[in-house]
C-alpha cells in the first residue's frame, strides 16, 4: 500500500544511503512512518494507539529509575518506596508520573479498545490485530498487578493474597499452584521478589507484542470511522505530517489531564491504605483492586461458587479473543448499525456499573446488580453480537472515503 | 474536536467509580469545618503553624506514637535553624555502637531519625493495651479524608452520656444494621473512648489533646482547635514534605503543556487545512 506514494526513497546523506544500503531502517522508518497511508477520515479516537505507545515508554523509563532505588524485600520495600518520595532528587516526581501513569495507561487502552469495538476495527482481515492487542491487555494486568504490590502497603499485600488464592479454587491442583506463585506458605519474601523480577520483565514483553500489534496494523493499515477500505490515494494522507501532527496534538491533550493529576491529586486514584505498611496480621475492611480491575473484580464476586467466579472472570477476556468470529454483521463501523450503535453504548455502561459493584462491598443491592450486569456482559457478547449481525439492515455505505468527506464539507 | 470531548467524557466514566472510595468519613455527624493553607493548587505549608504543631507533636504525640520516617534534618524545612534543629536532636539518647563495638547512648545527630518512644512494636503494644500506636509518619495520607479527617479525630471527643436521644438511637441503628441483630445497642466500655469520627466511633487512645495543654512559644492561645488544626499541619508535612515542591513544578507544567497544546493545535489545523 506504501507504494501508493511515491517510489522507493532516495537519501541524499551519502551516511545514510549507506547505511540503508545493509540495514534498512531509514527506509523502513520512510515507508511505515512518512509515507504510509491513513484514511483521510479517522477522528481523534485514533490517536488512542500513539498515546498508549507513549505511556508505554514513559512506564519503562519512569520504573527503570525507580528500579535503582527500590529494595525488593518485606523488611525495606516500604521504607525504599518512602524514600524515593523523601531523600530521592525528584524522586516523588517519578514516583508519582509512574503509580499515575498506570492508571492511565488503562484509560488510554480502555478507550482504544472502546474505538475497536464501535468502528469493527477487530474484523477481517484485522483479526489477529485484534487479538495481540488482547493479549497486550492480559500482560499489561499481570504487569500493573504485581508492580501494585511492590510497595508492600496494606492493599499491595492483601491484594496479592486475594488473586493468588484466587488459583486455589482451581480442583486438585489449586493449592499446590497456589503455593508454586508464592514460592512459600503464604505471600512473603520469595512473592514479593519474583513480582519484581516479573514486573521488571514483563514490559518488556509488551514491547514485544506491540511491535507485533504495528505490524499486523501495517498490514492492511488503519480502519476508520466509515469500516470501508480506501479505494486510492484520494482516501487517504500520509502518515507524517498528517498523522504525526494530528497524534502529536492528542498526546498534548492526554498529557494536559495527565499531569493535573500527577501534580494535584497525586493520590486520588490510589488507596489510602497503602500508605499502611504490609501487615499480614491485620486484614483491611474493604479489599478492593486498583480501580482498572473493578469490573473484572465485580464479575468474580458476582458468581455464588469460587470456581465459577474464576472461570467467569477469566471468561470476561477470553470472550473477547474470539470477538471477531462472534460478531456476525459484514458491517464494521457502527455508524452503520443503526441498532447495534445503541448496544455498544449499553455495554460501555454495563462496564461502569461494574466497576461500581467493584468498588462497593458485596452487600445489599450491590450483588443483585452486579449479577444483573455480568449476565448482561456476556449476553452481549455471546448472543446478542451473534444474532444482531443477521437481523439488523445496515445503513447504505457510502461509495467510498473521498465521497463521504467531501459530502460532508459540502452539506 | 466533538470526538475529543466525547472521549474525555468516556475517561472521566471510567475514573468515577473510585470517587466511591476517595472521599473521606462516612459519620453520621458532619465534619468539622476547617480550612488548609496546603490544600489548592497553590496551597504552602504555614511555618509558623507547622512549627506550632511540632510543639504539640514533642510534648503530647511522641509520648506514645514514632515518626520514623522522618530525621531531625528535615526539620529545617519548617523554618528552624540548623542550631535551633541540633538543640532539639540533642535533647534525645538514641543507641548506637562505639569504636569498641559496645553499645552506647548518644546525642541524636541530625542525620538520625525522630526517636521511637518504645524499643520496639512489643514493647509498644504492651504498653498500649496489646496494640502499638501507629506510626503517624504517613498518618494523613493513610486515612480516607486525609487532614480534614486527622483534625476532626483530635476534636471529636465527646461524652457519649450527653448525646442527643436522637444521636443514639443512630448509633444503635448502625450497629443493628452491621451485627444483623436488631436488639443490639451502641456501647463504649471502660479501655474505649468515643469518638464521633473514627470509624465505629470507638477508639483505644484517650482524647490526646485539651485546651492549655501545650503552652505556645508563640505565644498562641492554646485552644483544642488550635491545638489540632496545628498538630495536624504539622503530621501533613510530616507526610507529604515536597507537596510544595509538587505544586510548585506542576504549575509551570501545565503552563507549559497549554501552550504547546495551543501550538500543536495550529500546526495540526494548518497541516490539515486542505483535507477536510
Amino acid at each position: 500500500m506504501a507504494s501508493q506514494h511515491g517510489t522507493p526513497p532516495v537519501f541524499s546523506n551519502k551516511l545514510v544511503a549507506w547505511i540503508d544500503h545493509r540495514l534498512p531502517i531509514f527506509s523502513y522508518i520512510e515507508k511505515e512512518y512518512h509515507t504510509f497511508p491513513m484514511p483521510r477520515n479517522v477522528n481523534y479516537f485514533w490517536n488512542f494507539g500513539a498515546i498508549a505507545t507513549i505511556l508505554l515508554v514513559l512506564m519503562i523509563a519512569t520504573g527503570v529509575v525507580l528500579a535503582t532505588n527500590y529494595t525488593a524485600h518485606v523488611d525495606f520495600a516500604f521504607q525504599s518506596v518512602e524514600r524515593i518520595d523523601r531523600d530521592v532528587a525528584q524522586g516523588w516526581l517519578i514516583r508519582d508520573l509512574h503509580m499515575n501513569g498506570a492508571s492511565f495507561f488503562f484509560i488510554a487502552v480502555y478507550i482504544h479498545m472502546f474505538r475497536g469495538l464501535y468502528y469493527g476495527s477487530y474484523k477481517a482481515p484485522r483479526e489477529l490485530l485484534w487479538i495481540l492487542g488482547v493479549v497486550i491487555l492480559l500482560l499489561l494486568m499481570a504487569t500493573a498487578f504485581m508492580g501494585y504490590v511492590l510497595p508492600w502497603g496494606q492493599m499491595s499485600f492483601w491484594g496479592a493474597t486475594v488473586i493468588t488464592n484466587l488459583f486455589s479454587a482451581i480442583p486438585v491442583v489449586g493449592p499446590s499452584i497456589v503455593e508454586w506463585l508464592w514460592g512459600g506458605f503464604a505471600v512473603e519474601n520469595p512473592t514479593l521478589n519474583r513480582f519484581f523480577a516479573l514486573h521488571y520483565l514483563l514490559p518488556f514483553v509488551i514491547v514485544g507484542v506491540v511491535a507485533l500489534h504495528v505490524v499486523a496494523l501495517h498490514q492492511h493499515g488503519s480502519n476508520n470511522p466509515l469500516g470501508i477500505d480506501p479505494k486510492g490515494p484520494q482516501d487517504t494522507v500520509p502518515f507524517h505530517p498528517y498523522l504525526t501532527m494530528k497524534d502529536g496534538f492528542g498526546v498534548m491533550v492526554f498529557l494536559l489531564v495527565f499531569c493535573a493529576f500527577v501534580f494535584f491529586a497525586p493520590d486520588y486514584l490510589g488507596h489510602p491504605d497503602n500508605y499502611v505498611k504490609a501487615d499480614p496480621l491485620v486484614t483491611p475492611p474493604h479489599i478492593v483492586p486498583e480501580w482498572y480491575f473493578l469490573p473484572f473484580y465485580a464479575i468474580l464476586r458476582a458468581v455464588p461458587d469460587k470456581l465459577g467466579g474464576v472461570i467467569a472472570m477469566f471468561a470476561a477476556i477470553a470472550v473477547l479473543f474470539i470477538l471477531p468470529w462472534l460478531d456476525t454483521s459484514r458491517v464494521k463501523s457502527c455508524t452503520f448499525r443503526p441498532i447495534y450503535k445503541w448496544f455498544v453504548f449499553v455495554l460501555l455502561i454495563d462496564c461502569v456499573i461494574l466497576g461500581f459493584c467493584g468498588a462497593n462491598p458485596a452487600e445489599g443491592f450491590w450483588v443483585p446488580l452486579s449479577q444483573v450486569a455480568t449476565a448482561y456482559y456476556f449476553f452481549h457478547f455471546l448472543i446478542l453480537l451473534p444474532v444482531l449481525g443477521k437481523i439488523e439492515r445496515p445503513l447504505p455505505l457510502p461509495h467510498s472515503i473521498a465521497d463521504a468527506v467531501l459530502k460532508k464539507k459540502a452539506g | 474536536m466533538r470526538k475529543l470531548i466525547l472521549a474525555s467524557a468516556v475517561a472521566l466514566a471510567a475514573l468515577a467509580p473510585v470517587a466511591g472510595h476517595a472521599a473521606g468519613g462516612d459519620s453520621i455527624f458532619p465534619m468539622p469545618p476547617v480550612k488548609w493553607s496546603f490544600s489548592g493548587p497553590f496551597g504552602t505549608y504555614d511555618r509558623a503553624a507547622a512549627q506550632r504543631g511540632f510543639q504539640v507533636f514533642k510534648e503530647v504525640c511522641t509520648a506514645c506514637h514514632s515518626l520514623s520516617l522522618v530525621a531531625y534534618r528535615n526539620l529545617t524545612e519548617l523554618g528552624l535553624t540548623e542550631n535551633q534543629v541540633k538543640a532539639i536532636a540533642a535533647e534525645y539518647q538514641v543507641p548506637d555502637l562505639n569504636d569498641e563495638g559496645q553499645p552506647i547512648e548518644r546525642p541524636a545527630r541530625l542525620s538520625d531519625r525522630f526517636k521511637k518512644p518504645f524499643a520496639n512494636d512489643a514493647a509498644a503494644a504492651a504498653a498500649n493495651q496489646g496494640k502499638a500506636p501507629p506510626d503517624l509518619s504517613l498518618i494523613v495520607k493513610a486515612r480516607a479524608g486525609g487532614a480534614d479527617y486527622t483534625y476532626a479525630l483530635l476534636v471529636g471527643y465527646a461524652d457519649y452520656a450527653k448525646l442527643s436521644a436522637e444521636d443514639k438511637a443512630k448509633l444503635d441503628k448502625q450497629v443493628q444494621k452491621a451485627s444483623g441483630d436488631p436488639k443490639a445497642k451502641f456501647e463504649v466500655t471502660k479501655d474505649e473512648n468515643f469518638n464521633k469520627y473514627f470509624p465505629g466511633y470507638k477508639i483505644s487512645m484517650a482524647a490526646p489533646l485539651a485546651a492549655d495543654k501545650v503552652t505556645y512559644v508563640d505565644g498562641t492561645k492554646a485552644t483544642l482547635e488550635q491545638l489540632s488544626a496545628d498538630v495536624t499541619h504539622f503530621l501533613a508535612w510530616a507526610s507529604e514534605p515536597k507537596l510544595e515542591d509538587r505544586k510548585r513544578t506542576g504549575v509551570r507544567v501545565l503552563l507549559f503543556l497549554l501552550v504547546l497544546t495551543g501550538l500543536m493545535y495550529a500546526v495540526k489545523r494548518q497541516v490539515w487545512a486542505d483535507k477536510h
